[in-house]
């Protein structure tokens, strides 16, 4: 018996909807291999079998214990993998899902594809970005399971009518202990999840000037707050805030540039954004040969027209 | 305290890499030590300073163009340095590194293992929990504080929305985070030092690669953007033609 196997990822016993176009990816692959897809929450969780079946999986394992550890995740999931036969395990390219990945790819001794934007179920040919998204790789698994990671916003659910078929899997012992999980505050979504980002850079000429910032994020429904590694080194915003080769890479449906010249690092981090718009008051900003849409003007008189454009 | 911090040398993140015969070219590329893996060198001095003993390696698998970067690493401070020596090792996809480290790990004694989060070449992000799988030690992820004390390891980590608090203890393994640490430049007198330090190089053997890249190909081509003149203009594009909004 083959299947696929697809993990849900769960916080607090919810499921996180991105995990649900991973599901939809592994019913396109299923069926090119005329098997099913089994899809397995690595701990206690509050899942609805009708969001799961609807999004492509015909079964949904839920494991017994509460432990967010990612080395136990690892271990079950290796284990179920084995259990159903899988010959394919689908996992999201989320902070957890690139955390979990090499571990049940060394636990099956086999390889992984990471942060993949696109497959072929037939061939099962991975697209993946390597270089920061400044090239491509088309890549093949070598082993008897091939492992592979999909990036966020690049796959689709199956959007079907189905409830799939609950069971309880029992769970591994963990290594390490995630002892606490503390929400970060301010009421906004976290960049890398934002269907929309606003974003600033030095431009904005000190950290005083984030209301202009906040008040368009302010005036989108769901936007969250992104920055340029220039102002996180400056001590203007935090970490969590980074987009870049070495912060995050988001891929939103909208990503707006705010006072960032475009560096190529940075562009690293949001390139893949399906729409990108940039403010600058520099016309030759590298920043506006990858902006759909560009104002050449100041920040301090583009925003406040932009956030009363927004509000009509 | 034993700890290990391993480097990768990777294309400068400023470098314009080619594509030539749908494979990547970077025979024109300035390399640097991979930046998440300077935070894993300057990690393992901070926890051999705190710990008030003890050594730190550095480790690469590479070939013998890595031992530039060995040299700097035992110029922040390292005490010694491990060349893993393979003419193909940047070929090597992240698990079947992960394989090779691992085996040559096998045998030391070890508390910590410092990894960078990622390689900016290939960003896998896969080294690190792939050896500490294959050894069987826990693994913390993409680290942005770490306390050690009494062999009681406490960290933590940076997730979508949250922090996240882990606790485990030695041996174990770490991918470092920015934000964990600033790591410091070699000085004159610590480039002087690393000529005097041990580098050993150890001929290494690949194992079957666990990936195999059949072809690599640029970016799509964003088609033109278009400057709009102004807010009001913007957010009628944005609601209208782009439908974003
Ligand atoms: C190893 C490495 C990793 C890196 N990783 C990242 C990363 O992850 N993310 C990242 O962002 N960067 C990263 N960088 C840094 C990157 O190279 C740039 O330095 C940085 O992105 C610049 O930030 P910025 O665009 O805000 O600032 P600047 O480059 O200074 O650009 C400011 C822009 O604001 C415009 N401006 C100024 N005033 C106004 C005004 N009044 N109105 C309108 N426009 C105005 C200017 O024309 C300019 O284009 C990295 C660098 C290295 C070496
Ligand atoms: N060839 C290598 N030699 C030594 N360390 C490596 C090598 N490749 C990767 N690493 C380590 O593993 C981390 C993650 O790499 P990767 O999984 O390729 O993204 C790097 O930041 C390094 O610390």
């Amino acid at each position: 018996m083959s299947s696929v196997l697809v993990i849900l990822e769960t916080r607090s016993g919810e499921l996180r909807s991105a995990c649900l176009e991973t599901v939809g990816a592994a019913r396109t692959i299923a069926d090119a291999k005329g098997c099913n897809v089994v899809a397995l929450a690595t701990e206690t969780a509050n899942i609805d079998a009708a969001v799961v079946g609807g999004a492509g999986a015909d079964q949904l394992m839920i494991a017994t214990a509460d432990a967010h550890s990612a080395d136990a995740a690892a271990t079950t999931i290796a284990r179920v993998a084995k259990e159903v036969g899988a010959d394919v395990v689908l996992l999201s390219a989320t902070v957890r899902g690139r955390d979990i990945t090499p571990r049940v790819a060394a636990l099956l001794d086999t390889g992984f594809a990471a942060d993949c934007t696109a497959v072929d179920s037939n061939t099962m040919l991975f697209t993946r970005p390597i270089c920061g998204g400044k090239a491509f790789n088309n890549v093949t698994v070598n082993g008897d399971v091939v492992v592979a990671s999909l990036r966020p916003n690049f796959f689709a659910s199956a959007g079907r009518d189905h409830t799939a078929e609950i069971s309880e899997v029992a769970s591994e012992t963990a290594l390490a202990q995630v002892v606490e999980v503390a929400a970060q505050s301010g009421g906004r979504p976290d960049v890398a999840e934002s269907t929309i980002v606003v974003s600033g850079g030095r431009g904005m000429a000190s950290p005083d000037n984030w209301n202009l910032i906040e008040a368009i994020a302010d005036a989108i429904p769901g936007a969250g707050l992104g920055a340029s590694r220039a102002v996180v080194d400056a001590g203007w915003r935090p970490h969590s805030e980074q987009v870049g080769q070495t912060g995050k890479t988001v891929s939103p449906e909208l990503y707006i540039a705010i006072g960032i010249s475009g560096a190529i690092q940075h562009l690293a981090g949001m390139r893949s954004s399906k729409v990108i718009v940039a403010i600058n008051k520099d016309a030759d900003a590298p920043i506006f040969k990858h902006a759909t849409y560009g104002i050449v003007g100041d920040v301090f008189e583009v925003l406040p027209e932009l956030a009363a454009e927004l509000a009509k | 305290m034993e700890i290990f911090s391993f480097v990768k040398r990777v294309p400068s993140t400023t470098a314009n890499v080619e594509i030539k015969d749908q494979q990547l070219d970077t025979s024109g590329c300035e390399f640097e030590i991979n930046p998440y893996d300077l935070f894993a060198v300057e990690e393992g001095l901070r926890q051999k300073e705190a710990a008030g003993d003890g050594n730190v390696t550095s480790v690469s698998f590479g070939s013998d163009a890595s031992q530039k970067d060995l040299r700097t690493t035992l110029a922040m401070g390292a005490d010694a340095a491990l060349l893993l020596r393979n003419d193909a090792a940047d070929t090597a996809d992240a698990a079947t590194t992960a394989k090779v480290i691992a085996a040559a790990m096998d045998g030391r004694s070890f508390d910590l293992l410092l990894f960078g989060k990622q390689a900016v070449d290939r960003d896998q992000h896969g080294v690190g929990p792939g050896v500490a799988t294959r050894l069987g030690i826990p693994c913390i992820t993409e680290v942005i504080s770490l306390t050690i004390d009494d062999g009681k390891v406490t960290a933590m980590r940076e997730v979508e929305g949250a922090t996240e608090t882990i606790t485990t203890s030695v041996p174990c393994a770490i991918t470092c985070q920015k934000g964990l640490n600033e790591p410091r430049l070699a000085s004159l007198k610590g480039i002087m030092a690393a000529k005097r330090k041990p580098l050993e190089s150890i001929d290494t053997e690949m194992p079957a690669m666990a990936l195999t890249v059949e072809s690599t190909q640029p970016p799509d081509v964003r088609p033109a953007g278009r400057i709009v003149a102004n807010a009001a203009e913007l957010v009628d594009a944005l609601r209208n033609e782009a439908k974003v909004l």
